[in-house]
């Protein structure tokens, strides 16, 4: 070890002076590097030495201290989807790191860009089953895009780089470090860092075929009925501009899926609305009729293929994703056009034809005219009887104008959302897709708008999934943060209810779930809020939660037993979506 | 799905970088999917720094191809080959652990050890142990022989694998350290050219 705390060294022909500096704070100037301004954490243990260092960089790194570490997982996937940056999260050994399970399993499955750092016991105790030791590294190696531990403090530098490098490019994901306490502490030569922009076993940008893209264009200028399926590709690729000269050249019905919403805006004239489960008629009904289906930057995932068997059978398949392992993941494709949409996106819109399909188009408005007859305004619209969460969505979309933030939670209120939300802005719509996690949207929330400050951000969360993460509200009472909460609650978990009903006859099993006085715990955190059960008093209500200085809470007595319609029951083909 | 397509045994070859928690990361890679393997070997390749594995399955070449794509999502796997068994040349190494007293006695066994090529590795008065190399089927063979005269002990290696048509990865690395993607992030270039190659 030196003894000093600098040391002259020479490089070349001149003489500069290369500093000792401890582990930690190695990690804090590359974090600072990198571009981090937040970090969601919680310390501990086996975390102090980095903590300590933090204490001396606060002016460059703002820390959100969270009231458990699935919250800070949470809040950088929210600071992520809404910022396009690298959400960043600290945590201690053991529980601290397993606490951060489910919020790295949400950002694998929903390819968020997230660089999670936690401590560990000392080096020489690996192993040893040291207090707060626990093997994150093996229990977090399927749910990362890449994880290392670090057992020495000269090896940071070089991981750090790697590790954002990894988290941010190609398809972007979560990625951990662990970092041994003896490597925290531990003072080395550091000769500044260097960003990392190439490791020679990562491709995270496939190269384009050019001939891939032509056939590609054939088939859509030969296609009657040419069908664009969008997901959270075009946003993660930043290719929104991109996108939108695509289908307006193309005059394409396009449709999307719940993480791809809000990449056109939800009034865009070809924007025919959302797929899946419990997504639009039209577009999962003509999935089954259209000739050429386009596929940009989505996986088939079963909640929007339903049956695959009986999926888009007719039609010839145009996949552009990024990521080769979902080519023919799911659906076989005619033509792979893999690649970066922004850089795949631009070629195509060259080589196809300007067209306008309109009456493929109308085709879709058709189907638009019998679900908003049948379902959609009486839903949104009702005039009698208790509240539903579709007028609540509706209400809130005329006073925000489309232009909030809306993160959801998971089950029915995160259907209604989606479906009846207004978005005219990407990086609006923020949930948890894949993974399903309830607990999601208060954590996500908080980041979402120390990520977006500019914009409002209103939370929107069921009965069940509010209390899965109640604490955070202590994170916004600490950090003063603004984040407008609005409970839907019906009393039950309703998502499971509803299938219960539709296919358990009714044998309510565990889904009666009692709540506490939201608006008293929220006021017992210094968070104003009120509770809302009259139609009457709706408006005024969601005006004085969006008006409000500072974080609100409102919740919203709704009808308990309302299903989310339309559905394409499990094990049924799209084309069999049921209305009622 | 497409057409059911028969299952049979698949040769998977990847390179990588010689990394800590490597080896778990491609084992649930199978395991995730609840694909049993046959066969893992780890070593290094002709390339310093770069490892090898080679793992052989039975599977359908749908599932294989799927499971390849996932193994070369990884950052740290470089590239990944599957090949069926006509386009390898393999081996797999086996010990036989036989008492002396027996081999010595009987002509019949020394005859036999003769026919199955197999070599004295080690002669104590106690045991004698042999090696033999082959396919699978040569190697289990000799052990149903043996069965009859005391066998002792048997172990039989992972399958080592080169694939005929590969001209290695030294190529291959530069085209990586250069910075300049090359078209073979996709398509496994060997499958469909067994026409091409030298067979033995």
């Amino acid at each position: 070890m030196q003894q000093k705390d600098a040391l002259l060294t020479k490089t070349n022909e001149t003489t500069v002076m290369v500093e000792e500096l401890s582990g930690s704070e190695i990690l804090l100037k590359g974090l600072i590097e990198e571009g981090v301004d937040t970090i969601f954490g919680y310390p501990g243990g086996a975390i102090m030495p980095i903590y300590d260092a933090l204490y001396d960089y606060t002016d460059h790194l703002k820390h959100i201290l969270v009231r458990h570490e699935q919250g800070a997982t949470h809040a950088a996937q929210g600071y992520a989807r809404s910022s396009g940056r690298v959400g960043v999260v600290f945590a201690t050994s053991g529980p601290g790191a397993t606490n951060l399970i489910t919020g790295i399993a949400d950002a694998q499955i929903d390819s968020t860009p997230m660089v999670c750092i936690t401590g560990q016991v000392f080096a020489h105790l690996l192993g040893t089953d040291a207090f707060q030791e626990t093997d994150v590294i093996n229990i977090t190696t399927p749910i990362t895009k890449w994880n290392y531990q670090v057992t020495d403090a000269s090896e940071i530098p070089e991981v750090l780089a790697k590790a954002f490098h990894i988290a941010k490019t190609g398809r972007p994901g979560p990625v951990l470090i662990d970092i041994t306490k003896n490597a925290q502490i531990q003072k080395v030569e550091f000769e500044g860092y260097k960003k990392c922009d190439h490791i020679r076993s990562y491709r995270p940008y496939p190269i384009v075929r050019t001939s891939y893209v032509e056939q590609a264009a054939a088939l859509i200028n030969q296609a009657k009925k040419p069908f664009v399926l969008f997901g959270q590709g075009v946003l993660l690729g930043n290719a929104e501009k991109e996108f939108k000269a695509f289908v307006e050249k193309a005059g394409i019905p396009s449709a999307w899926t719940i993480m791809g919403a809000g990449a056109i805006a939800t009034d865009h004239p070809l924007n025919v609305g959302m797929l899946g489960m419990h997504g639009n008629y039209g577009p999962n009904v003509l999935t089954n009729e259209c000739d050429v289906l386009i596929a940009i930057g989505m996986r088939f995932d079963d909640r929007v293929t339903g049956r695959l068997d009986k999926y888009a059978k007719q039609a010839k398949v145009i996949h552009l994703d990024i990521d080769p392992a979902e080519i023919d993941k799911n659906v076989k494709a005619t033509v792979p056009v893999w690649g970066d949409c922004k850089q795949t996106l631009p070629l195509l819109t060259a080589l196809v034809e300007e067209k306008k399909h309109t009456e493929w188009l109308s085709k879709f408005r058709s189907f638009d005219k019998i679900e908003n007859e049948q379902l959609i305004h009486p839903e949104l619209n009702p005039t009698e009887g208790e509240l539903t969460m579709g007028e609540v969505i509706h209400q809130l979309n005329l006073l925000t104008n489309g232009d909030a933030i809306i993160v959801t939670d998971v089950g029915q209120h995160q259907m209604i959302a989606c479906r009846y939300a207004k978005f005219n802005h990407t990086r609006s719509n923020i949930t948890s897709g894949g993974l399903g996690t309830m607990g999601f949207a208060l954590p996500a929330a908080i980041g979402a708008k120390f990520g977006a400050q500019d914009k409002t951000v209103v939370a929107v969360i069921g009965d069940g999934g509010f209390q899965m993460t109640i604490q955070e509200l202590g994170t916004i009472m600490q950090s003063g943060i603004d984040v407008k909460i609005m409970i839907l609650n019906n009393q039950f978990l309703g998502m499971v209810r509803q299938w219960q009903e539709l296919f358990n006859d009714r044998r309510y099993s565990f889904v009666d779930i009692t709540s506490p006085d939201f608006v008293a715990v929220a006021k017992g955190y210094y968070i104003d809020g009120q509770k809302v059960s009259e139609r009457a008093n709706l408006v005024d209500a969601l005006k004085t939660m969006l008006n409000s200085k500072g974080s609100y809470l409102l919740e919203v007595m709704v009808t308990k037993e309302n299903n989310v319609f339309p559905m394409v029951p499990q094990g049924c083909s799209v084309s069999e979506i049921r209305l009622k | 799905m497409e057409a059911n397509q028969d299952k049979k045994e698949f040769n998977i070859t990847v390179y990588t970088e010689n990394q800590v928690g490597l080896l778990n990361r491609i084992a649930i890679i199978f395991s995730r999917r609840k694909l049993n393997l046959d066969s893992l070997n780890t070593s290094p390749s002709e390339v310093e720094s770069i490892h090898r594995f080679n793992i052989v399955l039975t599977e359908t070449e749908d599932v294989i191809r799927k499971v390849a794509r996932q193994l070369e999502k990884q950052v740290e796997v470089l590239k990944v080959y599957f090949n069926a068994n006509e386009d390898i040349i393999w081996q797999e190494l086996a010990l036989y652990k036989v008492p002396t007293e027996i081999i010595a006695e009987k002509v019949s066994v020394e005859r036999l050890l003769r026919q199955y090529g197999a070599r004295v590795v080690v002669i104590r008065s106690d045991y004698t142990v042999f090696e033999t190399t082959g396919h699978r089927e040569e190697t289990d063979a000799l052990v149903e022989v043996l069965q009859q005269y005391g066998l002792i002990e048997f172990v039989r290696s992972a399958r080592v694998a080169i694939i005929k048509a590969s001209d290695g990865f030294h190529a291959k690395l530069r085209e990586f350290e250069r910075l300049e993607p090359g078209e073979h992030a996709v398509e496994n270039e060997y499958l469909n050219k067994g026409e091409k190659v030298f067979t033995m």
